[in-house]
């Protein structure tokens, strides 16, 4: 087990290696204006120096003299040395503007995914059960209805429905208008207020595809051999299901419920633009169209680093789930 | 069941005719090929032919319905709107003007200090040593004389205005006519010629309308319009009796409408005319001549869902074409030779499955727009892109149908037979894997239609004048439109979750019918 972890993990840093090289790549043949654009502004300050020298110096600082393999070791020294350089964009440290986003992300993913998990689940429990019904019918429609919503149609809808017609809730934002001259209390049910629209549109583009992965196998499981010979031995349907069936269906589901775990942290780039959140999505959103390229390499790395403790996690869990897969 | 009966005993309807099958005749029973037990299977999925049905209907739409409306794609409309430009401005005159004799000056200085002899009734001034005497010629109207009797100049606050255009009056002429006028007198001479003077302040030489002499000042915003006699007077008028608005008829005759509106705090009038303007038919309402109104640039919103629909549609076929045909290769490559070529494949796709896609095609899309790269050719490298990040998966779906096919007994004939490489990869394995690209792609362009609409929808996708079911919600950015224009982006976007749907559905529906161990 150890020995699969090892490979696993030493796999994952050279994809990681590669992955980040090939955007390293890309973003160096980006056209980037944005060190002129700073070298010209501050060569016109008072008493500074001339444009080349700023260039010169900048260029230095960014290792875009170094061409891009050595440009990339550089980029790679910093980045696992912790020094993520400062956004172009939020003109602050990239690891400040990190920390003071990714914590909101990270808690409407967790109150996305319990949502998530508690609705989906029954759901795709049931349609398995009764298979060719209509309730069948009913919720795969509505799965694949889900899936195939884009999101942001979905949020002009959810607007136009509660926040113009209804007038629930707030268009934009995360704080309404009278957020300074609230208690703590009244702060924190300000945002939660602010966040309903937002959750509840993770909640439904999330939940097709959790809800039909779990049908399909809540299926296999109802077709193996063990479920007939429980039935056979005349047990209870709802011992079945429950206890024989649903306890086997759960390996695939930890696994993929723990490989989403690291994704909690990636920031919903759609929602959180559309709604004005201030989460990671929002703001690695802006400093991408902006072109800043610190903020948006530390954000890809971060991506893929999720992708890939997400994958690990997700393989360790099914070794670990399941007796039969524990050979490596 | 009815079902299979007519299977067992598909001639039960024309016994007759035909001869009786002995029980164990294979023609007593319907052979299926499998592509028909597919068809058959599909067609029983009644959700999925809904699909078909859906997808069908979107294609008509968007291919025959570009071609059967009246519009173009990038047509726009316009239409009449009255806005209101200034046309002339007008003010009570309360202060003195003056006007300078031929050949004298006439300084402002003395002009001032003019005006406080009036005020203070005296009849001269003195100024550095020179005596200027002022002389009341008539009600507000003085002459100013020096010692030696030459005249320098008048002052006066009736205005003598030309009402010939182009025509200078002369400053004889502006004298003599304020002084017959200020003094009530109804004729006067000047430079040999004899004027008449009417009731209105009109000046005429026989019949000929030359000047009139009004308190008002009114003068036309743009340099080159003449305002009319006719047209000053019945404004003052209207000035006069505090209207808000009148109606004017010109020379030819058209009738002209003026709004009137008073500034206290200068103590003038500002006179709007109502002009016809074309305007863009813009957010029209939908009527008969546009069934889904228009959209912000003033074009049939009916027909740019249609192209709108081509360009999704066209982007998500041929983007998963690209994924297909690379994910085809390189899955069948890996699950072919195995051993190190599996190896080094898959771990490419896992490079390339680790990629963010999202923000990198964000990131190429915002650079597309800082080098204004032309729509056109923005939209072959959208497809590139997106076609580029999204094949590892179809080839890790292949790779894993092919391992398990490459043990077969088939694929040992093929080997024994001396068939070529290519040959037995591309023409006996992936044939057998067909059922799984078939379904995968069809998934696949519904996904890829979203991601397409997605980037439209920020602005870096597809981009205007190509309409895209994407970019045309965009316009619900603006809060405005989210609030009153419903026809602008709801008909958009339930379009996009339907054909996407659809996609999604037949797809399901598909790979049911693909499986034999269904059921039904």
């Amino acid at each position: 087990m150890r020995k699969y972890i090892i490979k696993r993990l030493f796999l994952s840093v050279i994809i990681f290696f590669f992955v980040m090289l090939i955007i390293y790549t890309l973003m160096r043949c980006l056209p980037t204006s944005y060190i002129e654009n700073v070298a010209r502004a501050k060569s016109q300050q008072p008493g500074s120096k001339s444009y080349e020298e700023w260039m010169a110096q900048l260029t230095a600082m960014y290792n875009m003299d170094k061409g891009i393999l050595g440009g990339y070791f550089y980029w790679l020294g910093d980045f696992f040395r912790g020094n993520f350089g400062d956004s172009w964009f939020y003109t602050i440290p990239v690891i400040d503007e990190f920390n003071k986003t990714v914590w909101l992300s990270f808690w409407m993913g967790l109150i996305t995914m319990f949502f998530e998990l508690i609705i989906a689940i029954p759901l795709g429990i049931i349609a398995a059960t009764k298979q060719y019904t209509k309730t069948d019918y009913t919720i795969s429609v509505l799965a694949i209805a889900f899936i195939s919503l884009p999101t942001f149609f979905f949020i002009a809808l959810l607007k136009l429905v509660f926040s113009v017609k209804l007038g629930w809730f707030d268009l934009f934002g995360l704080v309404g208008r009278y957020y300074e001259q609230l208690t703590p209390w009244g702060q924190f049910l300000d945002k939660a207020h602010h966040l309903v629209l937002p959750i509840v549109t993770l909640v439904v583009i999330s939940i097709g595809g959790l809800m039909r992965y779990t049908r399909t196998n809540m299926l296999e499981v109802l077709n193996a051999d063990y479920i007939r010979t429980a039935r056979a031995k005349g047990l209870s349907e709802k011992k079945v299901i429950y206890h024989h069936a649903f306890r086997n269906t759960l390996i695939p589901l930890v696994t993929i419920v723990g490989g989403s775990l690291p994704g909690l942290f990636s920031g919903a780039l759609f929602t959180e633009t559309m709604f004005s959140i201030p989460g990671i999505g929002y703001a690695s959103y802006h400093a991408m169209v902006a072109g800043d390229i610190p903020f948006s390499m530390f954000y890809l790395a971060f991506l893929a680093i999720l992708t890939l403790l997400g994958n690990l996690i997700a393989d360790i869990l099914y070794a670990v789930v399941d007796p039969r897969v524990r050979i490596a | 069941m009815s079902e299979e009966n007519k299977k067992i005993n598909p001639n039960s309807a024309a016994p007759e005719e035909e001869e009786q099958y002995s029980l164990n005749d294979d023609r007593r029973v319907k052979v299926l090929s499998p592509g028909a037990m597919v068809v058959k299977r599909f067609l029983r999925n009644r959700i999925a032919v809904v699909g078909l049905v859906i997808l069908a209907f979107m294609f008509a739409f968007s291919f025959i319905g570009g071609l059967i409306t009246p519009y173009r794609e990038d047509q726009q409309f316009y239409r009449v709107d009255i806005q209101n430009k200034e046309y002339a401005g007008a003010v009570k005159n309360v202060d003195f003007r003056f006007a300078t004799a031929p050949g004298q000056k006439f300084d402002s200085v003395i002009q001032a200090k003019i005006v406080l002899a009036t005020q203070q009734n005296k009849d001269s001034i003195e100024f550095r040593n020179v005596t200027y005497h002022v002389i009341r010629e008539g009600e507000d109207f003085y002459r100013v004389d020096l010692d030696d009797g030459t005249t320098i100049g008048i002052a006066y606050k009736d205005i003598v205005t030309s009402s010939v255009e182009g025509q200078k009056l002369s400053y004889e002429f502006q004298y003599e006519a304020l002084k017959a006028y200020t003094n009530g007198e109804s004729e006067f001479t000047a430079e040999g010629q004899s004027y008449t003077i009417d009731e209105e302040g009109g000046v005429l030489k026989g019949d000929e309308d030359i000047a009139f002499i009004s308190r008002y000042v009114v003068q036309a915003i743009l340099p080159d319009i003449f305002l009319s006699r006719a047209f000053q007077e019945e404004l003052v008028a209207e000035l006069e009796a505090g209207a808000d608005k009148f109606v004017f008829t010109d020379v030819d005759g058209v009738e002209h409408e003026y709004i009137i509106e008073y500034k206290a705090d200068v103590k003038n009038w500002k006179i709007r005319q109502g002009t016809e303007t074309r305007v863009y038919d813009t957010y029209a309402q939908p009527s008969r001549e546009h069934w889904l109104g228009t959209d912000r640039n003033g074009m049939d919103m009916l027909t740019r869902l249609m192209y709108g629909g081509r360009v999704s549609l066209v982007i998500g076929f041929i983007v998963e074409a690209i994924s297909t045909l690379l994910g085809i290769i390189m899955g069948g490559l890996a699950g072919y030779f195995g051993k190190w070529v599996d190896n080094l494949i898959m771990r490419i796709v896992d490079i390339f499955y680790c990629i963010p896609s999202m923000p990198i095609i964000i990131i190429l899309g915002a650079a597309m727009d800082a080098l204004n790269v032309d729509p056109t050719l923005r939209m072959v490298y959208l497809m590139l892109i997106l076609g580029f990040l999204s094949w590892p998966g179809m080839a890790r779906l292949i790779r894993g149908q092919i391992l398990s096919l490459r043990e077969q007994e088939f694929m040992t004939a093929t080997e024994a037979c001396g068939i070529s490489v290519s040959r037995r990869i591309f023409k006996h394995l992936v044939p057998n894997v067909i059922p799984q690209i078939i379904v995968s792609v069809t998934m696949g362009v519904g996904a890829t239609i979203i991601t397409e609409a997605s980037l439209s929808f920020l602005g870096l996708g597809v981009k205007f004048p190509f309409a895209s079911w994407g970019n045309i919600i965009n316009d619900v950015n603006n809060t405005f439109v989210l609030q009153h224009f419903w026809f602008i982006w709801i008909p958009a976007g339930t379009l996009l979750l339907l054909t996407v749907l659809a996609f999604n559905l037949v797809g399901d529906g598909l790979r049911d019918a693909f499986d034999p161990k269904m059921k039904r």
